[in-house]
């Protein structure tokens, strides 16, 4: 039974999340990180930044992102599916809610250039987008195999005037980028603002992303009284998201974990930090980890770029422990098959991230019979359709009359 | 100058003590960074840089992820790595080398952290290891490691980065143990064509709020840029440019001429 005594609070000083969080950087990064966190804490209390902000989401990024109901889906799978579509938002994901956040509070605080990672280049091409809006410079770090399966969104950053680097080093997906940013945040901290693309890294970035994803649970949460409200709390069953780093997921669970929802968090199962990690330190925070018995951080390995990483936001950690939520896992195979699935059953092509969670309500129907289940669909397929169209060719040509 | 060679006694004595008393006979401070496990003859690499002219050996433990590390340490540590080097393997070969000057080691938190803090404490001085370097835990995460590093008789290495405003410097100073490690510019290792201006500011601010050795790394990448740094600094970390030439497989012979050459010039200065 969910506990709706937790709360997501406000991590403080030190940023943690119970034992998970902190604040571990190289020391030239320190300054840096502290003047964010105290430039975020005005800024967010600031009328004038939020109405900004707010502003943006609405006008640009296209806020608030419909709630729709998957009636056709729903009688098949014999429950009620629910779809918080962030897919909808302007760049096709919900990274954009992030992005901008960190955009305006970079401005505020006197930087001209963004740097940031990217996995499936959903957070690079909004990063671009954000920088192009408020004519910042922007590099983009994106792991040598990533550049390759997400060729389309390497050419959307470029058109929006970013400059996309290769990470080359070690695995050459995600985390390597993460790596690289970091680097480069170390030489150029003085005009640059890291724009980290999830709940993860130092403090205050698990805490600052979140809150800017909090939008997202907070109009589910409205969406979701309206809809349900006359056959009983307005509050659905179970709240369910892919995890990567954990940004959309916290940013849907931000708006019912105080409410008797079940959460549910799914992870790919060739990167389950949750899942099958150990606490580890990597990329400035405490969190379950991937790692071998000497403590090297291990590859993870998803057909999804976007989930493509050995760690988790360490606020999902703490929610794991705590109890307040769950984290399963699903194979790439589930995945594929659920892409197709959401696609010919709603008409709506999903990203392979979101797909994860859908792929989790798919095997778990049984236990979700007759419930009402929230899926975040935190973004579009379209920068898969190519890598899609190779995995399903063999299929799709076997079907042909 | 010239100094007669370390006695056997004052191996495994504390690193800031030794170069302490070795400032104090007016000598400049070299410490050349070692690659663990890159090469069959890394150990033989480490005795031969302490032959050479080393106040003290760097040696760093390979880890996966090394976000303060460029590219030449990046790819030592993965050609390590992927020889099946481990954290365990490095310290039992570096029991018992007899380098004839302190070892520090240099890591990332998760290394110490996945082993134990107290473990991993113990482990370091069991195989002679005087002091660590963790380059991804700043003061405000440092306690825990520092109450194990005590404990075992560890000393902990901090770095003081150019960002730092002053009371921050002096906190950092006053907590360090070993030398302080002025991060001698913004940015991660790796060999410059020249020294950058931030290298002496850094080392001239922590000298003027400690009385420890003064340090200068990252950045400096031959003798004269040494030279330079020490004009204000204590001494100086070499890492890259050394790696670059094991890397180019010059083995212990090279490396012994290079820092035979760095020391030269400082002992000219
Ligand atoms: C559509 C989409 N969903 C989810 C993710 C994973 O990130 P997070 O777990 O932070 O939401 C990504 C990352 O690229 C993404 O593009």
């Amino acid at each position: 039974m969910a506990d709706p005594t937790v709360r997501l609070t406000d991590p403080g000083d030190a940023g943690r999340f119970g034992d998970f969080g902190g604040r571990y950087v190289p020391e030239t990064l320190v300054p840096a990180c502290q003047e964010l966190e105290a430039a975020f804490r005005a800024a967010w209390v600031d009328p004038a930044f939020r109405r900004e902000l707010d502003d943006l989401l609405r006008d640009y990024a296209g806020r608030p992102s419909p709630l729709t109901e998957c009636h056709r889906l729903s009688e098949q799978l014999g429950l009620r599916l629910l779809l918080k579509r962030e897919d909808l938002n302007h760049t096709g994901s919900h990274k954009i809610n992030n992005v901008l956040g960190q955009a305006l509070l970079a401005r505020r605080m006197g930087k001209t250039r963004l740097v940031a990672e990217t996995g499936a280049g959903q957070h690079g091409v909004a990063t671009a987008t954000a920088a192009a809006l408020l004519g910042m410079t922007c590099t983009v770090y994106m792991g040598e195999v990533d550049i390759e399966r997400q060729a389309l969104n390497v050419f959307r950053m470029r058109l929006l005037g970013a400059e996309v680097r290769p990470a080359s080093s070690g695995s050459r997906t995600l985390k390597d980028a993460v790596n690289e940013a970091m680097r480069d945040w170390v030489a150029t901290v003085g005009d640059t603002h890291y724009c980290l693309g999830s709940v993860m890294g130092p403090h205050p970035y698990p805490w600052m992303v979140r809150e800017l994803h909090r939008v997202i649970g907070d109009e589910a949460r409205a969406q979701c009284a309206a809809l349900l409200g006359a056959d009983g709390d307005g509050v659905p069953d179970v709240v369910t998201a892919c995890v990567g780093g954990g940004s959309n997921a916290i940013g849907i669970f931000s708006g019912f974990v105080d409410t008797r929802a079940e959460l549910v968090g799914v992870e790919p199962a060739g990167g389950a930090a949750v899942g099958r990690g150990v606490p580890g330190v990597v990329h400035g925070s405490r969190s379950y980890l991937l790692q071998d018995e000497w403590g090297q951080v291990l590859e993870a390995e998803s057909i999804s770029a976007g989930l493509d990483y050995p760690g988790v936001g360490p606020e999902h950690s703490w929610l794991a422990d705590v109890g307040r939520a769950r984290y399963e896992q699903v194979t790439d195979a589930e995945v594929i098959e659920a892409f197709q699935v959401l696609s010919r059953t709603e008409g709506i092509i999903p990203a392979l991230e979101p797909a994860h969670a859908l792929a989790w309500i798919l095997r778990a129907s049984d236990e979700l019979s007759g419930r009402t289940v929230l899926l975040n669909l935190s973004g579009r397929g379209d920068k898969d359709v190519g890598q899609m169209m190779d995995v399903l060719a063999d299929r799709l040509a076997e079907e042909r009359p | 100058m010239t100094l007669t060679p370390t006695a056997p006694e004052a191996v495994g004595a504390q690193l800031e003590a030794h170069l302490r008393s070795r400032r104090a006979a007016g000598r400049k401070l070299l410490v050349p960074y070692v690659t663990g496990g890159y090469g069959d003859d890394w150990v033989d690499v480490v005795r031969a840089v302490a032959d050479a002219g080393a106040d003290a050996v760097e040696v760093g433990v390979p880890f996966s992820d090394p976000v303060m590390d460029g590219p030449t340490i990046q790819r030592a540590s993965e050609l390590a790595l992927a020889a099946g080097a481990t954290p365990g393997s490095i310290l039992d070969q570096l029991h018992g080398s007899d380098a004839g000057v302190p070892l520090a080691v240099m890591t990332y938190y998760n290394i110490a952290d996945h082993w134990g803090l107290e473990r991993f404490a113990s482990e370091l001085a069991g195989a002679g290891v005087c002091a660590a370097i963790l380059p991804d835990v700043p003061l405000e995460e440092v306690g825990p490691w520092t109450a194990a590093a005590d404990a075992a008789a560890v000393e902990t290495v901090l770095l003081a980065a150019p960002t730092a405003p002053d009371a921050r410097l002096e906190r950092i100073c006053a907590r360090a143990r070993g030398f302080v490690y002025a991060v001698g510019l913004l940015g991660v290792t790796g060999a410059r064509s020249a020294l950058a201006a931030t290298a002496t500011e850094i080392a001239g601010r922590c000298k003027a709020v400690t009385d420890r050795p003064v340090l200068v790394g990252v950045g400096v990448s031959d003798a004269a840029q040494a030279r330079q740094a020490c004009t204000v600094a204590d001494g100086v970390v070499i890492g890259s440019a050394l790696v670059d030439r094991l890397l180019a497989g010059e083995g212990p012979d090279g490396a012994a001429r290079f820092v035979a050459e760095v020391r030269a010039a400082l002992d000219a200065g």
